[in-house]
């Protein structure tokens, strides 16, 4: 069970506030944060999924009123931990029908922590188009008619204008707007709460953009101790080769070579393992021809992010990336090895509001139905969907986001594409979710991790390929499924907690889960241990599943695309592979203490202070 | 000998974490619209200036003030605000041309006093982009970093 909060009021971490707004009456309304639920959840993904999964019933149509959209902080976001720039959109998924969490760096999640709350839970549906402009203690509603339309960049310029040049802006593009089950929420222009399709279930309620600006302390509980905690957690970062040296130098996308020599770099739409033209697209070539400087979000100092430009008339631009898995999503599981298309395509991702991963691998999934002669040659208008168009991947984010064309059968996602035209086992997803840039027949673990993952296909949430691939924190075989339920399981208890803290999961390359507990302690106050923190993770595992479960998902959508467990991979370091996943998930059910139909078992939810309802 | 707060903006990745260090040690809280230093960000040239007191020469806010209230530190040779002489007349605030003094919550003056010799935004800068350097030796790292690309340039160029 769960330890009692002793204190009376909050000591540090969070504001103890949670700002309420319902689009449909108009009404705001600030209310307590309960301790009790901040200590078992500590906040971001854990604590917000479990306020979601409290209000919103699981058979709610996403996209309806009754869905609601939080806009969570954590503990450490807006305090010096390293990377405590991290927030959470939490809401019911229009893509997978399961709870949705994605989540997000840059600034905004700070400046709503400091303008003084824990979160902003928004509620039904405006009447026409809004967006919220929050300063303090002051709440307004305001007509977003003139923003409607704009894309990311231009909204947020025009409401700094009329708000305040410091504000923060989290809004949506053209994609949200119209409803794309794969649109992000974007902030601070270039940083993307990408997945779950979060952009729609805000386009959904008539929001446009939440700005804030805030000018109130956030406090620690023990600054001294606190202090001491982040100089350990610096010096930590600035020790491991990952964050001190790979990601500063050459970004995530630093990893498309190393991927693509294990031959786990999908391509044309996981019919390969390796991409001819990876190193056009890679860290190293982002580096030399686009690349303007390192940008970091705030508090962070790794500064993974790229600030970088295109010169190329036929693709010029500005912004920021891309990333490993944009670079990946619109270049090579689409074929297309222009960097300056690639790019061109990412920053369009941004400005329209598009999760690349998904748009990249939709856009790949129609490809491999016009390779095989399965897409009418009418339903193609203007577009060239075959492997390597540059052009095409650029025009296809364009009709996607605006949903012209076939995009706005595309702007459905792969998995809803792919069955409109009779082939669902082309659409490389996961509970309709589009997997990553890792094919998991050269990394087994991530098989696991996909197939099992609580929002739809997710690389995130059991990153085995850092042992698989990188060898960290030890190497082990990437081509066995031998003791990788094991590791998956440990991984997403321990990322479930590291995404409820406010830090940016990349720390886990530089730090374990025991070296978060005393910043996590010093910042609350509460008495935290390495054990609660780990049964914090699992619980909210648990408590995601629960929720999922109760939405009708069960075994038989623990799975993985077909090509994946029947096709053996052609080519490269892993060829002949595939992925034996029921060995590997009967065994992970097993560690979870869950029955082999995926159900947590009474006993489970018991020891987890989960009431079974 | 005495130091001054460099800074090298071409290292800077706007992390802001030394508005955050710079508030924590002047009010105990996180709060980087008390910070002393701020991150200049123009977003869109890509472009991240750190701003913070410069400690002028001849400096106007110290000519401006009608109290004489900014004094300096004999040990440091910095100026700081003697706030039981300050009036809270925003003079200094107009007068600096860089807009690094504030008019804080409480009604006083915040301007930055190098933490006594020993700035925490210095010792938080993950970058190098702030530094704590004895004067006369500020443009050092800039010098040296310049016969580097110097260096580059001269990489197989043939010198008659």
């Amino acid at each position: 069970m769960s330890l009692k909060v002793q204190q009376e009021s909050f000591r540090g971490g969070y504001t103890g506030k949670l700002l309420r707004v319902n689009l449909t009456s108009g009404a705001t309304q600030v209310e307590p944060l309960d301790q009790q639920l901040a200590r078992d959840y500590v906040g971001g993904r854990g604590l917000f999924s479990k306020i979601l999964s409290d209000e919103v019933s699981p058979d709610v149509d996403p996209l309806s009123p009754d869905n609601k959209l939080i806009f969570g902080t954590g503990p450490l976001t807006a305090t010096a931990a390293p990377t405590g720039a991290r927030w959470v959109a939490v809401c019911k998924s229009p893509l997978t029908g399961t709870i949705g969490c994605a989540n997000s760096g840059g600034y905004f999640g700070p400046e709503l922590k400091f303008a003084g709350y824990d979160a902003l839970i928004v509620e039904g549906k405006a009447k026409s188009p809004v967006y919220l402009w929050i300063k303090n203690e002051q709440v307004e509603i305001r007509p977003a008619e003139h923003v409607w339309g704009k894309s990311v960049h231009d909204t947020e310029d025009a409401l700094k204008v009329e708000t305040d040049s410091d504000a923060k802006v989290a809004c949506i593009g053209p994609a949200g707007e119209n409803l794309s089950r794969i649109s992000a929420i974007m902030n601070d222009k270039h940083r993307a709460a990408g997945r779950c399709g979060v952009g729609a279930v805000m386009g959904s309620k008539n929001l446009k953009a939440v700005v804030a600006r805030g000018s109130l302390p956030v406090r620690v509980a023990d600054g001294v101790a606190f202090k001491e905690a982040v100089f350990a957690a610096l010096a930590k970062i600035a020790a491991a080769d990952a964050t001190a040296s790979m990601l500063p130098t050459y970004g995530t996308a630093g990893l498309v070579n190393v991927i693509n020599a294990h031959g786990l770099f999908p391509t044309h739409n996981f019919q390969e393992g390796v991409f001819d033209h990876a190193n056009d697209i890679s860290g190293e070539a982002i580096r030399e021809k686009v690349l303007v400087r390192n940008k970091g979000c705030f508090a962070c100092s790794i500064a993974c992010g790229r600030s970088s430009k295109v010169s190329d008339p036929e693709f010029r631009g500005h912004g920021e990336g891309p990333e490993y898995e944009n670079s990946w999503g619109l270049g090579g599981t689409t074929g297309v090895s222009d960097l300056n298309a690639v790019t061109k395509a990412n920053y369009l991702c941004n400005e329209l509001g598009l999760d690349p991963i998904s748009a990249g691998s939709t856009i790949a999934c129609a490809m491999e139905l016009n390779q095989r002669g399965l897409l009418p040659k009418e339903k193609l208008g203007d577009l060239d969907l075959t492997f390597g168009s540059a052009h095409g991947v650029v025009e296809a984010v364009k009709a996607i986001a605006y949903r012209q064309g076939l995009g706005d059968e595309l702007a459905e996602g792969s998995y809803r594409f792919a069955e409109k035209y009779g082939h669902p086992e082309l659409s490389i997803s996961v509970k309709k979710q589009e997997l990553a840039a890792y094919d998991p027949r050269g990394a087994k673990g991530m098989g696991l991790t996909y197939a099992t993952s609580n929002r739809g296909a997710c690389h995130l949430k059991s990153y085995t390929i850092a042992p698989e691939i990188l060898g960290a924190p030890e190497p082990i075989d990437p081509l066995t499924e031998e003791g990788k339920a094991q590791w998956v399981k440990t991984m997403q208890d321990n990322v479930s907690t590291v995404d409820s803290t406010g830090m940016c999961l990349f720390i886990t390359f530089a730090m374990t889960l025991e070296d978060v507990v005393p910043l996590l302690k010093a910042a609350t106050g509460f008495d935290y241990t390495l054990e609660e923190l780990v049964r914090i993770g699992e619980r909210i595992w648990n408590l995601e599943r629960i929720y999922n479960n109760k939405a009708d998902f069960t075994r038989k959508d623990d799975s993985l695309p077909p090509r994946l467990t029947g096709e053996p991979m052609p080519a490269g370091a892993a060829k002949g592979q595939v992925v034996n996943l029921e060995k590997m998930l009967e065994e992970w059910y097993q560690l979870r203490g869950w029955d082999q139909e995926g159900n947590p078992t009474a006993d489970k939810l018991a020891e987890l202070g989960l009431a079974v309802g | 000998m005495q130091k001054v707060l460099a800074v090298f903006p071409e290292k800077c990745t706007a992390c802001k974490l030394c508005e955050l260090a710079c508030s924590f040690t002047k009010t105990g809280e996180f709060n980087p619209i008390r910070s002393r230093i701020r991150i200049s960000v123009l977003m869109e040239d890509h472009f991240y200036m750190p701003m913070v007191c410069m400690q002028c020469h001849n400096a106007p806010c110290q000519a401006i003030c009608p109290t004489n209230c900014i004094d300096i530190n004999r040990d440091t040779g910095h100026y700081f605000v003697n706030h039981e002489r300050c009036i809270g007349c925003r003079m200094c605030i107009m007068a600096c041309p860089f807009g690094v003094i504030e008019y804080g919550m409480e009604g006083d003056i915040e301007k930055c006093d190098h933490c006594e010799g020993s700035p925490e935004c210095v010792r938080i800068c993950p970058t190098g982009a702030l530094e704590y350097r004895e004067i006369s030796t500020t443009a050092t790292p800039t010098a040296a970093s310049f016969a580097h690309k110097m260096l580059e340039a001269q990489k197989g160029v043939q010198v008659a």
